[in-house]
């Protein structure tokens, strides 16, 4: 589950990192309150950013400076009327602008070849670190955490002298270190920081001084954990789910929606991909993806059948279920059953092989469903019917 | 010879006395398994599947008083990391955990624990194996197997099936097919899984069911191309519509910043020698066309 700059934040700070001021603002006058706000607390510029759950938002123009309240209004405004991958912007961020003297870049990740948690830091931060590996890939140090004691002290400190940060060492390695118990206590598989900046600060006395601070937060959280940290469910933005992602979790089933126009229904996650595939082979467009698990019943059928032609687009439906766990007849009895009830008829071929298909294809045959016996004949049918529907 | 399981492999089932446990338990031993054990704590003293199988408090009780050397487990995911330690502390050398949706994190200690004790984990999140004519251990379907001289090992169940149906239609036959499993921290790779067919003389062809995500298939294909160069090959990866930053169902199953694709996999695969599926239907003429004669 990805979670909002803020909420990463915020869990950041109950580790006890070091994070600037934020507020979140819904409109450009909430925006302007918390502008004020900080820019009467000392802030020479304010920082606006759009919080919304995808990578690239400076360079869509969903991140700017603002001088003067007037100014973070009309800023706040415009970046609230953004479309940013498609996903319209739904509030902003808003925090005092930090004086950055140097960027960095550090961030603790599931690594699954090694099996491990990898602490990875670059002396290049405030950049996509994607570009930065494909680069110049020297300039990322990577240190494998101990599988049963995390991230060990003495690599805290290499971490911290490889990027430079010698005259830091405290605060990067109490950083380093709560980036990786961050990542334990949430069950994460991505804590990242970049920037990660030594950002000067003047004193009352007007003096200067430098320290680092974590200046954005990404919280990549592990969906099979949740179950053990029930207030992190609360940071699901509902903004940004779609109603039938929603719809689909909340009946134990497996749905992404894709731009096609033929709707998937298939049993296991691998099976069902290569459904998909086997679809755009045939020339055809897969609606979703869409797995039913093992032993799926009547009812997740029919809710499957429900989610699929919510997709107006959909025009032909190619259910495909290899019979392990599942049995085949309670599948068909579930198709029976949800075409009694749907509201639109669309053409459906039906594949059912594996445990009681013999059953299933009796129930099927006296129901009039169209059947296929494998799974490149089922695609090239549903691809046909598809097509026959727009022709 | 087989890998992983064979005639006397003897297994202690994780969880028995429960609904799963019981159906696959059974299943796996009307297919000829020696299930020798049942564990599920408080139950010891016990009798499963009408009478024939012991149940006992721990696996340490059910290996000292059995023999068994594999387990098999179906506990729920908040207690299955457990299971798979105190299998390997009792001695168990092949461990398989069926269980799906186990935190990724749960997993890294895990995996040390294992690999300390010289034991084996396969999964978790995986359908387990079948060495046909011989032992299946977990949950896939045995109608589905006859035997024979390839290996089979894939990331997943029902694609899994799909294959492997395949190719016992087209009258290929099995060596031993291993689910590895779908999650991001998994006890046997790939690769793992080729050194042992290597190492298997009656192993005389592979199939590698790959998908989306991580690395796994490259590195294993890295691996075949030098030392499984004489051998059939032939692989499918599933996935090739996959959008970018989206989890496929497995945990494990997403493409991020640009890695994990099915291209980067398919070329890897290619560049290896073997023989890429566009359909799972297709791999039996495949085999053959690589030089398969079994």
């Amino acid at each position: 589950m990805k979670i909002q700059e803020a909420d990463a934040k915020s869990l950041l700070v109950a580790q006890g990192l070091p994070v600037p001021a934020w507020a979140v603002a819904h409109t450009a006058t909430e925006a302007r309150a918390a502008a004020e706000r900080f820019l009467g607390e000392g802030a020479e510029k304010v920082v606006i950013k759009a919080q919304v759950l995808v990578g690239g938002r400076g360079k869509a123009g969903g991140v700017k400076l603002a001088g003067s309240a007037d100014e973070a209004e009309r800023v706040a405004q415009a970046i609230l009327d953004l479309e940013i991958k498609g996903i319209p912007v739904r509030k902003v961020l808003v925090g005092p602008a930090a004086d950055i003297a140097k960027e960095y870049y550090l961030s603790a990740v599931l690594d699954r070849a090694s099996r491990r948690i990898i602490l990875m830091g670059s002396a290049e931060g405030g950049v996509e670190i994607e570009q930065v590996a494909a680069e110049r890939p020297e300039a990322i140090v990577t240190l494998p955490t101990d599988p049963l004691l995390g991230l060990l002290p003495f690599q805290a400190r290499e971490m911290a002298f490889r990027l430079g940060l010698g005259a830091h060492l405290k605060d990067a390695v109490a950083i380093a270190t709560g980036l990786v118990r961050t990542m334990q206590a949430y069950d994460a598989d991505l804590v990242e920081i970049n920037p990660l900046a030594i950002v000067r600060e003047a004193g009352a006395d007007g003096a200067v001084t430098q320290r680092l601070q974590c200046l954005d937060a990404k919280v990549n959280l592990d969906d099979s954990a949740l179950y053990r940290h029930p207030s992190l469910e609360a940071l699901r933005d509902p903004d940004e789910e779609d109603p039938a992602d929603r719809e689909a979790r909340e009946a134990g089933l497996t749905f992404i929606k894709l731009d096609g126009t033929i709707g998937c229904m298939v049993n296991g996650a691998g099976l069902a991909m290569t459904t998909m595939d086997l679809v755009k082979r045939a020339g055809g467009e897969p609606a979703n993806f869409l797995d039913i698990g093992g032993g799926a019943r009547a009812d997740k059928v029919a809710a499957a059948m429900r989610l699929i032609l919510a997709d107006t687009k959909v025009n032909a439906i190619l259910v495909n279920i290899f019979g392990g766990i599942t049995r085949g007849d309670e599948v068909a009895r579930g198709l029976i059953e949800a075409r009694a009830q749907q509201a639109r008829d669309v053409p459906m071929v039906v594949r059912i092989v594996g445990t009681n298909a013999a059953e299933a294809d009796v129930l099927l045959r006296e129901a009039q469903f169209h059947t296929a016996d494998t799974l490149d004949d089922a695609a090239a049918q549903a691809v046909a019917a598809s097509k026959a529907a727009v022709a | 010879m087989s890998i992983l399981i064979d005639r006397s492999s003897r297994v202690v089932v994780h969880g028995l006395t429960g609904r799963e446990g019981s159906f696959h338990g059974q299943a796996m031993l009307e297919y000829g398994t020696q299930v020798v054990a049942g564990m599920t704590p408080g139950k010891g003293g016990q009798t499963a599947l009408d009478g024939r199988v012991p149940v006992f408090d721990t696996v340490a009780d059910a290996v000292r008083e059995t023999g068994a050397d594999t387990s098999c487990i179906f506990v729920p995911a908040a207690g299955a990391p457990d299971a798979v330690m105190e299998a390997a502390a009792a001695g168990i050398k092949t461990i398989f955990c069926i269980t799906e949706g186990i935190p990724a994190l749960d997993m890294i200690p895990v995996v040390e624990k294992v690999r300390a004790a010289g034991a084996r984990l396969i999964g978790p999140n995986c359908p387990g194996a079948t060495s046909p004519g011989r032992s299946k251990v977990g949950i896939i379907p045995g109608s589905i197997h006859r035997e024979g001289r390839v290996g089979v090992v894939s990331r997943s169940g029902t694609l899994t099936y799909e294959a492997v149906q395949a190719m016992t239609d087209a009258g290929i036959g099995q060596s031993t097919c291993v689910g590895i499993g779908g999650d991001p921290v998994i006890g046997t790779t790939f690769l793992d899984v080729l050194q042992l067919f290597a190492a298997d003389p009656e192993t005389e062809a592979i199939v590698l069911i790959g998908e989306i995500g991580g690395a796994a298939e490259e590195t294993a294909a890295a691996w075949a191309a030098e030392h499984l160069r004489d051998v059939p090959k032939a692989a499918f990866i599933a996935g090739r519509t996959a959008p970018e930053g989206k989890r496929m169902g497995h945990a494990g199953a997403i493409i991020s910043g640009g890695a994990g694709t099915a291209a980067s996999k398919v070329e890897a695969l290619e560049a290896a020698g073997f023989r890429v599926a566009g359909s799972p239907t297709e791999l039996p003429q495949l085999l053959r066309d690589a030089g398969f004669r079994g």
